[in-house]
């Protein structure tokens, strides 16, 4: 089951998108589809991931007219198969996303942390000036890319 | 056509003042011009993002767009949790294909 969550307390200083679902496949599969840049590729987006902290690397949509489509990211923390964190820095906004993998009875259970969002950061008011458009227009193209 | 423009073009069909003026699925294909697949597909978008609202009305759908849609803050929260939605059902979908 998908239960995503919006802390929404007007206190918080970050803000966080959670995304938390139990696959029925080890954590050893789960860890393979996160962190080979070919499976990663075939879920997330193009991307020249490699397994080692620190290390820089991109995920690539297509070009849009106001975007180059690349979104930057540093391996912050790795730790087969159980967490993987990276930076995840693009259209002006510099945020974090974390995987917590638990094995459960029968499968892995997946915790997505995207976390940024908050008033704190001064980056994420500068979607305002960017306008709602280009981002409708991003989010198009990136599920979109579902159907190709 | 984008997202967008179907916005704009649910945005043109609003007015602040009047009730609530909605347009179906059928009229939104006419004006633009393009398959109500299509349409649907976008609208379908555009509710997982929150920036359309919808009413059931006998056989069909009326959508407006979400007030809050038009104005130039950008909902983050909104638009990463639609996508993270997106990619773990394409994640679901690799498991099943990968060797075990």
């Amino acid at each position: 089951m998908t239960k995503p969550t919006i802390p929404t307390e007007s206190t918080a200083t970050t803000q966080t998108v959670v995304l938390e679902r139990t696959f029925p496949h080890p954590p050893e599969k789960l860890w393979r589809a996160l962190t080979q840049s070919r499976l990663l590729a075939q879920w997330l987006m193009n991307n020249d991931f490699e397994p080692e902290a620190n290390r820089p690397f991109q995920f690539r949509a297509d070009p849009l007219p106001q975007w180059d489509g690349i979104i930057d990211c540093e391996v912050l923390l790795i730790d087969p198969p159980h967490s993987l964190s990276y930076t995840w820095n693009a259209l002006g906004l510099d945020s974090v996303v974390l995987f917590s993998l638990t094995p459960v009875p029968g499968g892995t259970h997946l915790r997505m942390e995207h976390s940024g969002f908050g008033p704190d950061n001064p980056a994420a008011y500068k979607g305002a000036t960017y306008g709602w458009q280009k981002f409708l227009g991003n989010l198009d193209r990136l599920l979109a890319e579902d159907t190709q | 056509m984008t997202d967008a423009d179907l916005l704009h073009l649910l945005r043109d069909c609003y007015t602040p003042t009047g009730p609530n003026i909605v347009a179906a699925v059928h009229a939104l294909t006419l004006h633009a011009g393009v398959s109500q697949p299509a349409v649907s597909k976008h609208l379908t978008i555009l509710k997982r993002a929150k920036l359309v609202r919808h009413r059931r009305d006998g056989r069909e759908t009326h959508y407006r767009a979400h007030p809050d849609a038009l104005t130039p803050m950008v909902d983050w929260l909104r638009i990463y949790n639609a996508f993270w939605r997106d990619r773990f059902d394409r994640l679901d979908a690799l498991l099943e294909r990968m060797d075990p």
